[in-house]
């Protein structure tokens, strides 16, 4: 990696600051950033390290039930402290990368970062959930914005994802074999307001909701309600690992998979 | 009860004390003073002409000591290639220059063109970044039959062609052969692709360059598995520096499978930087330069065709075979798809007529050579595939098939120049049958059944030819080197010994099945035995270690150095006793005198070697230290059977491996335990390459596979718990140990099982048009060969 300057404010106002210098950048857990610096690909004159922000660590319950996950909070501590509020977000946050990665890899790093493989993004799309900034609060659907796009301003941090509790869900994840980046990821969530169907790792715009299945499931909650819908594969990826027809097949195998586990 | 020590006794490994306790010496643990660090500046275009390379800013760049291009290699020879195959029409195959920075041209991506050396490896990189380098980019050369083309760009200007050559193989054969086929009852034909793996051993290539001015010694530090081999081709052909002025250490090596074999640019630039700049030169590969440099595996496109009569006798085999070769010879890359190819194409069978074919070709890719099987795989997998698919055709059971043609009389003589000495591939077969449980298999597909899975049997068998090699059989097929073994055993005056061995252990236990040997022989504890390998000044010249060669090569001329040693030592105990050397026996380390009670420990005589004042100085010299050298006269001949159960997600296309079981033959075994290991090491690799790993170019001929994030190693969830066997031995016939080798084995034998296995689990599920899918059969592959 090329040499820069790494900051370790403790406080959220001390990380804003920093920030706001020249070519300064923030870094989570640094389960992408680092790789990247480590091959030359990005040169940020100054890393500003947000794990030290105690303000941003820690799982809580808001009064109206929402799991509440600090921004800066490792994956591995969601899977034990959501566990007995939001076991499908807890299942999905065990499953992320190895214990590495997941005491390390951040809620907020993935977000911010979007990648179009992560599982992430397919919870808090498929929750609703509200990205809590340190300016406001985005809600899901507008805050992903295509592969590796956020509705993030430059500088902007991440403080907490607030996710309101389905009465059912479940997460089914098909791993790409090389990476075990999800090849595609599904997350479907039943909430008293209607389904909603997030998948991750197959669409070149990243995260997205299958509405059709939405409406379906909303309607009769079961593996079959989907029996007679189909995915164009126009808009999937097609890589070494499985092409756009096979992922947009994947899709619909996932999404029936995961109302099955959602019982 | 099995044994607790000597020959037969699962001796846990001593080596891994320090392995697992982070002791090991790995060549990048090795820090001299003075050291300056190398980065290379590598080509990221697969093709084009190498204009110029400006170094002025680089060069001023902090840090930055000297910085080395072709230019300065200029009167430094080429990497050699050290075995020349003559093709079908009695002319030499083509052979391409390898500079060691390139020069005039660049040749695939991640060829070296300039080597920079610097105080830290930070600004070594640094200034490697700023290295101008003027390209002008040509058509890259990927396809193979299309690099055959006449219009083809070719990949060295100075060659009539992309082809190095066209084989045959037996050349007299090809008429016969062509014969049997019009004439067959039925022929069955298979299309197949074994496709290219990258290495991947644990530990990426370093070496380090060292010269004393002061004495004019040159040191090469590096990871290789033959580091006699690496003194002799870089000191004799590339930097001219004679063998005793150069000195090749080779520690703890994390793993070969081959690729640490061949000598490599980056061993010549440091040792010759080293002498420039008289300070030593240290590089350490990182993993992205290690899928760019490391000479790949494998990459054979085939065809391949069984022709049998009415009862399923094999009648003949003909293959065409187009091998990759890459931008440039490795060391032995020649020899991969021809002698170790071609020579293993009658497998366990009676088949009187074969003809096998291999082009190889230059592309614009990575150079390809030995990995872990060799040729091998190659063989066995189209063998293999064809016969499960000729007894599919024909409505016969393949495990009947196979027993239908099996050679069960030796020696056998096959027609592509090889002769099994031994072998009982029906034991092996039954071994396997019942280790593998096949008889419950239908039980457990009504179970799969019923899960909503499909489920599959894969049964196969395979041979291979290890114990490389006899040196004047493979001196006339074009082998540029011997490729006998040697050891020297030392004994102290106290009775401990060191034995000297030119055989290079990179993971395979050799220190502990070494002594065990040894101890064996002599009858004293293993700990009083030391095996010393990897540097050649305190190893006789040995050949090192591949080609499960080490035990049966290497382990035969430490044998025969022990025997020598053994006969000196009973000459002793025999003027001790006041005996007749004849009438001494050596047993449990004592020597006695026959029928009597008189006896002298080991003890005594190592000493009396030693302290000679009671020894018969007219007749013996005094110490006790013996070489000797083993040349094989044949190459020994392991074989087995192995089975592959899968499951297979219908939905999604996922292959998961339930059940595998593997019956070898390796002849007589040293320690079971270590066998096991290398078996499931083996037979890892082997799932690997059948489901997971794939080496892609894309149309520019950059690596899209480049990094563990596309490519695919097999982790411990991929593979079962294996059941694995060796009691059926048929010992080898022309070794003194009666072994025959057990590293390559595994990842011989496993691929075809794996796919005959899918292929077995989606024709029961009506899939009937699956007759065959190429490698790795990876969940999206699988699903789309099953949407038709």
């Amino acid at each position: 990696m090329y040499a820069f300057e790494l900051v370790r404010p403790a406080t959220l106002d001390e990380a804003m600051t920093a920030l706001g210098a020249e070519e300064a950048q923030a870094l989570g857990g640094g389960q992408t950033l680092i790789p990247t610096l480590k091959q030359r690909l990005a040169a940020p004159a100054k890393l500003v390290c947000l794990s030290g922000i105690a303000e941003l660590r820690g799982v809580c319950i808001a009064d109206d039930g929402a799991v509440c996950v600090g921004g800066a909070t490792p994956h591995a501590v969601v899977a034990a402290d959501a566990a007995a509020h939001y076991p499908a977000l807890a299942a999905l946050a065990g499953n992320i990368g190895d214990p590495a990665v997941r005491n390390r890899g951040t809620i907020g790093g993935s977000l911010a970062n979007n990648d179009p493989s992560a599982c992430y993004p397919a919870a808090a799309l498929g929750s609703g959930a509200t990205i809590r900034t340190v300016n406001r609060d985005i809600a899901a659907d507008d805050f992903f914005q295509g592969m590796f796009t956020t509705a993030l301003e430059d500088g902007e941090i991440i403080t907490e994802v607030r996710f309101p509790v389905p009465e059912r869900a479940a997460y089914q994840k098909f791993e790409q074999p090389a990476s075990r980046f999800a090849l595609v990821g599904v997350f479907v969530a039943k909430y008293a307001s209607g389904v909603r169907v997030a998948v991750t790792g197959a669409s070149e715009g990243g995260v997205f909701r299958w509405a059709e299945a939405e409406a379906a499931l909303s309607a009769d909650f079961s593996a079959g309600a989907i029996a007679g819908l189909s995915l164009e594969a126009d808009m999937m990826i097609g890589d070494l690992h499985g092409s756009p027809e096979y992922r947009a097949h994947l899709v619909k195998v996932l999404t029936g998979r995961a109302v099955t586990a959602a019982g | 009860m099995p044994k607790d020590h000597g020959i037969g006794a699962s001796t846990k490994r001593r080596e891994d004390l320090r392995f697992l306790t982070g002791r090991g010496r790995y060549t990048d643990d090795i820090n001299l003073p003075g050291q300056a660090h190398a980065c290379f500046v590598r080509s990221q275009v697969a093709h084009g002409r190498l204009n110029g390379v400006n170094t002025d800013t680089a060069a001023a760049m902090p840090g930055v000591i000297r910085i080395f291009t072709a230019a300065d290699f200029e009167g430094v020879g080429g990497l050699p290639c050290g075995w020349q195959v003559t093709d079908r029409h009695g002319a030499p195959m083509q052979e391409p220059g390898h500079p060691v920075l390139a020069r005039g041209k660049v040749r695939h991506v991640g060829d070296p063109i300039a080597l920079v050396v610097a105080e830290s490896y930070d600004q070594a990189r640094d200034a490697a970044e700023a290295v101008v380098v003027d390209i002008e980019e040509l058509e890259p050369v990927l396809d193979m039959k299309a690099a055959l083309a006449e219009s083809a760009p070719k990949v060295h200007d100075e060659l009539t062609s992309n082809l190095c050559y066209d084989w045959g193989f037996v050349e007299e054969n090809r008429e016969a052969v062509n014969k049997a086929f019009e004439t067959a009852h039925h022929v069955t034909t298979l299309e197949l692709v074994n496709q290219r793996l990258v290495p991947n051993a644990m530990e990426p290539r370093v070496a380090i360059g060292d010269y004393n001015f002061a004495t004019d010694d040159s040191t090469l530090y590096t990871t290789s598995q033959n580091p006699h081999v690496i003194r002799l081709l870089m000191g004799a052909f590339v930097l001219g520096i004679p063998e005793h002025k150069l000195r090749v250490v080779a520690p703890d090596v994390g793993g070969g499978f081959g690729s640490k074999i061949f000598h490599y640019a980056e061993e010549a630039a440091v040792t010759f930087a080293a002498k420039q700049l008289r300070r030593p030169v240290k590089w350490t590969c990182t993993r992205s330069e290690s899928f760019v440099t490391d000479a790949q595996g494998r990459d054979h496109v085939t065809k391949i065709e069984l022709a049998l009569d009415a009862e399923g006798h094999f009648q003949a085999i003909r293959t065409e075979t187009y091998a990759n070769m890459g931008a440039y010879l490795s060391t032995f890359a020649p020899s991969i798809p021809t002698w170790l190819h071609g020579t293993l194409m009658a497998g366990n069978y009676r088949t009187p007529l074969i003809y096998v074919n291999v082009k190889a070709v230059f592309t614009t890719t990575v150079p390809v050579d030995a990995y872990r099987g060799a040729g091998r795989p190659e063989a066995t997998f189209q063998l293999e595939r064809v016969i499960d698919k000729a007894a599919r055709e024909m409505g016969i059971d393949p495990v009947e098939l196979r027993r239908r043609n099996f050679i069960t009389e030796f020696p056998y003589a096959t027609p592509v120049a090889v002769e099994y000495d031994t072998g009982d591939y029906n034991a092996t077969m039954d071994k396997l049958l019942e280790i593998a449980d096949v008889a419950g298999f239908e039980a457990r597909l009504a179970e799969s059944k019923a899960r909503g899975k499909l489920r599959g049997l894969g049964v196969n068998c395979y041979i291979e030819a290890c114990g490389i090699a006899p040196s004047q059989l493979v001196g006339q097929l074009g082998a540029r080197a011997g490729l006998y073994e040697s050891a020297t055993v030392r004994v102290n005056a106290t009775g401990g010994l060191v034995v000297m061995t030119g055989s290079h252990s990179h993971g395979q236990g050799h220190e502990t099945t070494f002594a065990q040997v040894v101890a064996d022989m002599i009858g004293i504890d293993e700990k009083m035995v030391e095996i010393v390998h990897g540097d050649t000044a305190n190893t006789p010249m040995g050949m090192g270690t591949y080609g499960s060669r080490s035990l049966a090569v290497g382990g035969s001329a430490m044998v025969k150095a022990t025997n020598k040693i053994i006969a000196k030592a009973r000459k002793i105990a025999a003027h001790l006793m006041e005996a007749s050397p004849e009438d001494i026996e050596l047993k449990d380390g004592r020597f006695t005198v026959a029928g009597t009670d008189k006896s002298v420990a080991w003890g005594d005589v190592t000493l009396a070697a030693y302290v000679p004042h009671n020894y018969p100085l007219d007749e013996i010299e005094p110490g006790l230290e013996e070489t000797a050298f083993y040349d094989p006269n044949n190459f020994t001949y392991p074989a087995g059977a192995y089975a592959c159960e899968v499951e297979v997600d219908p939905e999604t296309g996922k292959v998961t491996i339930e059940r595998f079981a593997a019956a070898d033959d390796f002849g007589n075994v040293v320690n079971p335990m270590i066998v096991d290991g290398q078996v499931h090491g083996g037979i890892g690799q082997g799932i690997g390459q059948a489901l997971l790993e794939t080496t892609t170019y894309d149309e520019y001929g950059q690596l899209l596979s480049g990094s563990y994030m596309d490519y695919a190693m097999p982790r411990a969830s991929d593979v079962p718990f294996y059941v694995v066997d060796h009691s059926c031995q048929t010992p080898c016939t022309h070794n003194p140990l009666g072994v025959k080798g057990c590293g390559e084995a595994g990842a011989i034998g496993s691929p075809p099982a794996v796919v005959n296995a899918v292929v077995d689990a989606l024709q029961r599920a009506g899939h009937t048009h699956i007759t065959h899918i190429d490698m790795p059969l990876t969940p999206s592959r699988v699903w789309a060969v099953m949407q038709g």
